[in-house]
């Protein structure tokens, strides 16, 4: 299952991503890349539901694209950070249609423009249940570097909680990356420091981990900008190259 | 959020009644839902009743050639089969194509109307849609739906100017780009088949006995047809009955006799 988690080391951030897109029991791929590069110095890191992740993810990305042409500047980490949380939280409450509301409308009068089943609740008050869902289902961990404050990490799961952290995981494999980052992280670490950490990361996970993943992507984010590092497979997809 | 409806229309607009906020978006109309207390019944309800396709095999993969798609033609109905010979690979255009598993209703429509709207990025680009492309469309108006009842498992596979692509879009709005996919119930029979048996390499003729024969062991003995997409569009390799196609991989051979009874001698 799904394993997100990253780390800020000295002058740099890594990300690190399991790359298998799954459904009940079946992978149907084993390298799809759930590491977005966000802007040149920004990257995003997010599991969840499949469609929310790319559609919520591009959405962010669009954005902070569009804020830059119109003002020139790109957003800062903290900024690009705050500004998703935004978006998540206003999902996360909204409701497509209508609100909660107290209405003086009878019951069963859904017909008059409201999207949405009108369910009785108490006296005058009517709620109109969501029928399309719009709160994302997505956690994510947003890694940038900018020239004023260096490498961040952000954490953002989709209840839309937000921290400023030095390392954080989601999903299974944060219950063994977690601990092991714990025990072994320290402030002001190397890329190869950091690069052996995230393999003992992985190796724990692969070992004692159920339903471990095969394969893992690696992204860094330092002063010169977001890129992949590498990846670490156990299962190659296919021979074929991808067109 | 707003539910893309363009497909219900006769004649889809390219662009909707401008109000000058909005001045070239399509503008997405809604419809009201059915009024009920018990939502959650109802939708089940609905689904159940417009949910043909069970009991699915559908494949596709991209091969040094182009790609090849296939797919079983059962089409059953809670507990019997309603039709042998349903065409359970929907043709786009002519480089295009679709694959169906679960809602017949759903799939069909939502292909009919990628079609429509791969023909007029055609005729406004004065060059053919990518798959790529026509992939996003359909995903994001499964997204905008999301929920709401849609069940549609599809693969599209087709040539463009980048060469054979192939995705696979899901009603939950998932989309995956990749060189081998099996949607359906039937998928991890035919991917045990297709995995083993898949090299990049093949020609058209072994990639379609791949197909065939992934489809057959998920299915055992219904029909099944296979499609190949090259350079030159698609083309369609077969459409075998599957009780035919066991013979031939299984020909009947005389059983030896182990033991024969003899006659009892005296008394």
């Amino acid at each position: 299952m799904e394993c997100v988690f990253g780390l800020v080391g000295n002058g740099f951030a890594i990300l690190v991503a399991d790359t298998s897109a799954v459904h009940s029991i079946l992978v149907h791929k084993s390298n799809e890349d759930k590491i977005m590069v966000l802007d040149s110095h920004k990257l995003v890191a997010a599991s969840g539901e499949p469609g929310d992740r790319v559609q919520f993810t591009e959405f962010i990305q669009k954005n902070v694209a569009l804020y830059q042409f119109r003002n020139g500047i790109p957003l800062t980490t903290a900024a690009a950070a705050n500004f998703t949380r935004g978006e998540l939280a206003t999902a996360l409450r909204k409701e497509s249609g209508s609100d909660c509301r107290n209405c003086d409308r009878a019951v069963g009068n859904g017909g008059s423009g409201s999207k949405g089943v009108s369910v009785y609740l108490q006296e005058g008050l009517v709620m109109v249940l969501r029928t399309s869902k719009s709160p994302y289902m997505v956690n994510i961990l947003l890694a940038g570097f900018d020239k004023e404050t260096g490498p961040s990490l952000y954490y953002l799961d989709y209840i839309a909680t937000l921290h400023k952290v030095e390392k954080a995981a989601f999903g299974y494999g944060s219950y063994f990356s977690l601990s092991m980052m714990d025990r072994h992280y320290h402030s002001g670490m190397s890329v190869e420091e950091a690069i052996g950490l995230v393999d003992k990361c992985i190796i724990e996970i692969r070992s004692r981990l159920v339903v471990a993943p095969p394969n893992f992507v690696i992204k860094i984010v330092d002063k010169d900008g977001a890129r992949e590092y590498a990846w670490r497979e156990t299962v190659k997809e296919t021979t074929a190259p991808l067109a | 959020m707003k539910l893309d409806l363009s497909g219900f229309e006769s004649t889809p607009p390219l662009f909707g009644a401008s109000d000058g906020l909005s001045h070239g978006f399509p503008t997405a109309p809604s419809f009201d839902l059915p009024i009920t207390g018990d939502f959650d019944g109802f939708q089940k309800e609905a689904v159940q009743m417009v949910k043909p396709a069970k009991g699915t095999t559908t494949l596709a993969f991209i091969f040094k050639e182009g790609v090849m798609v296939a797919a079983d033609s059962r089409a059953s109905m809670g507990g019997y089969i309603s039709s042998q010979s349903v065409k359970k690979i929907i043709e786009i255009n002519p480089y295009m194509l679709g694959t169906m598993a679960g809602g017949a209703a759903d799939c069909q429509f939502w292909h009919r109307n990628l079609g429509i709207k791969c023909r007029l990025h055609e005729l406004a680009n004065k060059r053919r849609i990518s798959v790529t492309g026509a992939s996003k469309l359909l995903a994001n108006i499964l997204y905008s739906y999301r929920g709401m009842g849609l069940s549609v498992g599809t693969m599209i596979a087709g040539w463009d100017e980048t060469g054979p692509g192939l995705y696979y879009v899901d009603s939950e709005g998932g989309r995956l780009k990749g060189t081998r996919f099996s949607v359906g119930s039937g998928s991890p029979y035919a991917y045990g088949v297709l995995d083993s048996g898949y090299r990049f390499d093949m020609s058209v003729e072994e990639a379609a006995e791949l197909a065939r024969r992934s489809i057959y062991h998920a299915t055992f003995r219904d029909g099944a047809s296979v499609y190949y997409v090259g350079p030159n569009g698609w083309k369609k390799m077969s459409g075998d009955d599957v009780g035919e196609l066991h013979y031939h991989y299984y020909p009947v051979m005389p059983s030896t006799v182990e033991q024969e009874m003899g006659e009892v001698s005296g008394a």
